[in-house]
């Protein structure tokens, strides 16, 4: 339940590769098991805690990226609304990558392994987490998911978050980049609406440009409306079922791993 | 509903605390959050029973101070009051902002008896 710090009741959240029973998530080093009764009588005391509410799940984040500078892995946290093509355009990417690229894949839900399922069958290594009830990835599952995935150096760790535009925004995972999914079947102004995402993205990908003679989607509006929320945004217009647009989000990957 | 993981948040910092100053319980805990956070106050306040839930703040009064957004554009200067993330500077119209109040998610103190 506790999906900040990890602490606590884990039952919820399991992290598993394809075809494994599931196992316990292994507690993180981190104390936080406190609750000693104590019968003190003071006078009203103002104690000054000053400190960040997600300071636990940053302090993780940093030792994830730490991890990664270590290894030289480039990882990237993949974020959209449910149904925005993340595993097919992942699918495509590692298909046409994978013999230049050593690629380590990190799937997020609530439920199933049928991403896992879908990346497994591409011969990729891959973990699954199940976040239960949670809405989003934090550090400390990301933490998780890598000791059981052990990527090797110089490898390019994708983690597919939760479909959702709104809770991952606030998760640092420790990534390197954060590339944010919409499409043309979404709403042009999905970049105003949920601007904390793209707030924090450095890559826009726009997917299923093949779609647009028969959706009312429009592509310079949805640009300016992103870059009203994050003026440095980089876009990438796609199409992962046609291969469309892929050459360039390709060309960005390989500079950004060099 | 990360408003759930944010309420967890502040109960393992109140509980660090209260073991390091030998508490019991909490009377009262005050919060920053910035109206840039991502945090709605209305689904915190429906994840907070849940959450202080037999800890030492299941009883304590829960102060929140809202931070207004700040930014200073990077283009002209002009420092600004921020409704939106994506506001522009209403002097310039550039979106080149630094946003320094309005994302804040903090315990800043806690009272005890």
């Amino acid at each position: 339940m506790c999906s900040t710090c990890g602490c606590g009741v884990t039952e919820d959240i399991s992290i598993q590769k394809p075809g494994e029973v599931e196992s316990p998530v292994r507690e993180t080093p981190v104390d936080h098991h406190v609750g000693h009764e104590h019968h003190h009588h003071h006078d009203k005391t103002i104690l000054e805690v000053e400190q960040d509410i997600l300071q636990v799940n940053q302090l993780l984040a940093e030792r994830n990226r730490g991890y990664f500078l270590g290894k030289n892995i480039f990882a990237i946290n993949l974020v959209s609304s449910p149904g925005s093509g993340k595993t097919t355009l992942l699918e495509k990417t590692l298909t046409d990558l994978k013999s230049k690229i050593n690629f380590y894949v990190i799937e997020g839900d609530q439920q199933t392994m049928n991403d896992a399922n879908r990346i497994d069958a591409l011969q990729i290594p891959v973990v699954q987490i199940n976040t239960g009830k949670a809405c989003h990835l934090d550090s400390t599952m990301v933490s998780n998911a890598i000791l059981k995935l052990k990527p090797e150096s110089n490898a390019v760790v994708m983690i597919e978050n939760v479909g959702n535009l709104v809770c991952p925004a606030a998760f640092d995972l420790g990534e390197n980049a954060r590339v944010v999914i919409i499409s043309t079947t979404e709403g042009d102004d999905k970049p105003i609406k949920y601007p904390d995402m793209f707030d924090g993205s450095q890559v826009c990908i726009i997917n299923k440009i093949d779609l647009l003679p028969y959706v009312n989607f429009n592509m310079e509006k949805a640009k300016e409306f992103a870059r009203q929320v994050n003026p440095n945004i980089e876009f990438f217009e796609i199409s992962s079922i046609t291969g469309e647009g892929m050459d360039k989000w390709y060309e960005w990957l390989k500079i950004k791993i060099k | 509903m990360h408003e759930l993981s944010i309420a967890i948040g502040i109960v393992n910092i109140a509980k660090k605390e209260a073991v390091k100053h030998h508490i019991s319980e909490i009377e009262l805990i005050e919060l920053e959050i910035g109206t840039l956070s991502g945090i709605e106050i209305e689904s915190l306040n429906f994840a907070w029973p849940l959450a202080v839930s037999g800890t030492v703040l299941e009883h304590a009064e829960k102060k929140i101070n809202i931070i207004k957004g700040k930014a200073r554009c990077l283009d002209c200067g002009n420092d600004f009051d921020l409704k939106n993330i994506f506001d522009p500077c209403p002097r310039c119209k550039s979106h080149f902002k630094d946003i320094y109040h309005g994302k804040e998610l903090r315990v800043k103190a806690i009272v005890v008896n």
